[in-house]
Formats: C-alpha cells, structure tokens, sequence
C-alpha cells in the first residue's frame, strides 16, 4: 500500500516536464536541470532555436550564465530573442500560471522581458540589474532572508522570515526601479521574495549585500506569484541546509509543490 | 545600393551612479591625470540601413533602441544621421 503510495507519486513527478532553456553562454544548465532531476521530474536542457512549443512543458526555467557574451546588456539578447521566438506564447504560458523562473542571468532576462516586476504588460523592461555599486563580479556566499508573505509559488515551501545561505556570482545584480514609490508597490504586492541580510539576520549594507541593490532585494516575483527571479545561486546549495534545515532544494521543492496542485 | 549611418549614442541618466566611470577615475588618478573631476561612460552604436527616406530609418532607429540597446529606467539616448 505503502509502496503503492509512493509510487504513485512519483510518477506523477516524473511526468511533470521542465524546460531549462539555454543560448550560448549560459552556463548553469547542468545544475539546473540537476535540481529538478533529483526531485523525480523529467527536466530538459533546450536550445532556445530548438524549442518547439513551450506549452510542452510544465515549467520554464532560465539559468544563469553570460548568455551571448552580456552583451549591450547583461540578459539583454535573451531576452530580445525569446520576445521574437514566443512573445505571445510566454504570455499566455504565464496567465495561465504555469511557472517561470530565473536565476541569476536567467533574472536579469525576466527584467529585460519586462516580466518583472511586471506591474503592466510592457515590451520593454520597467527595471534594470545595473552594475554592483563595488564594480566587480561579486562571488561569494550571502545570507538571504525569505520576505515572501506566501505569494511566490517559488518558496511557498520556505517558512517567512527563515534565512538561508545562498551563494552570489553576479557583477550586475543591483536591482533599480524607475520611481521611488514602484519599491512602495513591491512590498505592498507581496513581490519581495529575498532581501539579502548579514549573519544576525539584519538587513545590512555591502559586503553582506553584494550590489548595494535598494532595499537589499536579492529576488521578486510578480503580481501572480508565478514568475520568479533571484540573483543568487539556489541550485548551487542545493543540499546545503543551514541551521534551520533550509536548503536551495525548498525552492525547487515549492515549485514542484504548486506544479503537482494545479 | 544606397545606405545611410546612423548613431545611437547611449548613456546613464542623471542621478544613476555609474560604478564603471568612477572606478576608470580612480585607475587614471593613479595613473597621475589628478584634474579628473568626473567620467561619464557611453556607449554607441553606428548603424548602417539600407534605403533613403531619412525619417523612416530614424523611426526604425528609435524602435530599435526600444527593443533592444536601451533599458528606459537607467538609460538616455540620443541618434543622430551620419553625414
């Protein structure tokens, strides 16, 4: 029974497809597709030229890297290349709530989308990752401490306020929004996931945030919940629990979570 | 075939700090130039199009930055036809 139980579930799992999508210079997909193998799904590396339909997929994930070189921007290319392949295919894959995710460069592309924060459907970006303020590739562990009231179906499984050790790889992760007041809606929204905090879980200035990114924001997610990106490595400390059990495998653990529930 | 050049010339907006102009400020202060009072750095981008109708290939130009080489949040432009 038991057993029957188990196996039940785990070919619901393995039944539940994610798209890495990678162009040249992304470099993560290898811990990508890692992340979500171990966990039973069926992941898939695929070229964006070679991406059929995405709606063959339940999940869309963007990994980091340096995709084309970071070129006139960091994310920029990606970002121009999956809007001519499938604006309005990511769209729809998006309003009807399947996830989509990016870290690191995969983040900076979401922002290029114009996907997040998202606050109105736009054909160009409404945010930046610019240059950290120290101007240098900052690479290191960071403290990341979980905000998200239980809107982001990212880290829905992560309880609020836990923090986690997650390690940074980024030289443009400082993220800058046109106003003032479109931080004010971030927080109102519920769309600040991650703020990056020092070892006695205050929000604290460079080193601890890396970039000097406003507000220590380290990942938001949009107005639904389901389209998420963070400038840290999850899938790097995939199995490094801290002292509260909290590991990078709670944030593929939630999406999987919602992706089983849907 | 005829073709006309255009040049997009982009930069940060005021107020955006740019960490690459203060820290190419600092390696030339070392490198003794003291009257250095700020840098701005920018980017351009010479474009060749083919056909005549300048307005059009301005507007082109302009949707071009839209879409690809300008992030509106920390970025101004400017194009200009080159003669």
């Amino acid at each position: 029974m038991l057993f029957g139980i188990i196996w039940g579930d785990y070919l619901d799992r393995s039944d539940i497809k994610v798209c890495v999508l990678r162009i040249e210079g992304t470099n993560n997909e290898e811990e990508m597709y890692n992340a979500f193998k171990r966990l039973g799904t069926s992941p898939e590396i695929v070229h964006l030229k070679e991406l059929k339909d995405i709606f063959d997929y339940n999940c869309l994930m963007i990994p980091g890297g340096f995709s084309a070189g970071d070129y006139v921007r960091a994310g920029a290319i990606f970002a121009s290349r999956i809007r001519a392949k499938m604006a309005n295919e990511l769209h729809k894959f998006i309003d009807e709530g399947w996830p989509v995710g990016g870290i690191c460069n995969g983040f900076q592309v979401l922002v290029e989308l114009g996907l997040l924060p998202g606050f109105k459907r736009m054909d160009y970006p409404n945010a930046c990752l610019f240059l950290n303020n120290s101007a240098r590739f900052e690479c290191r562990p960071t403290l990341l401490k979980h905000e998200s009231k239980g809107k982001c179906i990212f880290t829905r499984n992560i309880p609020k306020g836990e923090i986690m050790m997650v390690p940074s790889a980024h030289g443009e992760g400082k993220l800058l929004l046109p106003k003032e007041k479109d931080f004010d809606k971030l927080f109102e929204n519920d769309q600040v996931v991650f703020r990056y905090v020092d070892k006695k879980g205050e929000y604290a200035e460079y080193p601890w945030n890396p970039n000097d990114s406003a507000y220590n924001i380290a990942g938001i997610c949009n107005e639904a919940g389901n389209v998420f990106g963070m400038m840290p490595h999850p899938e790097r400390a995939y199995f490094d629990r801290n002292k509260n059990g909290i590991s990078g495998m709670k944030i593929f653990e939630s999406v999987l979570k919602y992706i089983e529930e849907k | 075939m005829s073709y006309l050049k255009v040049e997009v010339k982009v930069g940060l907006k005021e107020g955006i700090t740019d960490p690459e102009g203060l820290n190419i400020k600092k390696s030339l202060k070392l490198l003794g130039f003291e009257s250095i009072e700020n840098i701005e750095v920018k980017r351009s981008y010479v474009i060749e199009l083919s056909g005549k109708d300048e307005k059009q290939i301005k507007e082109n130009v302009e949707m071009m930055c839209k879409k690809l080489l300008v992030n509106p949040v920390i970025h101004d432009y400017k194009v200009e036809m080159i003669k």
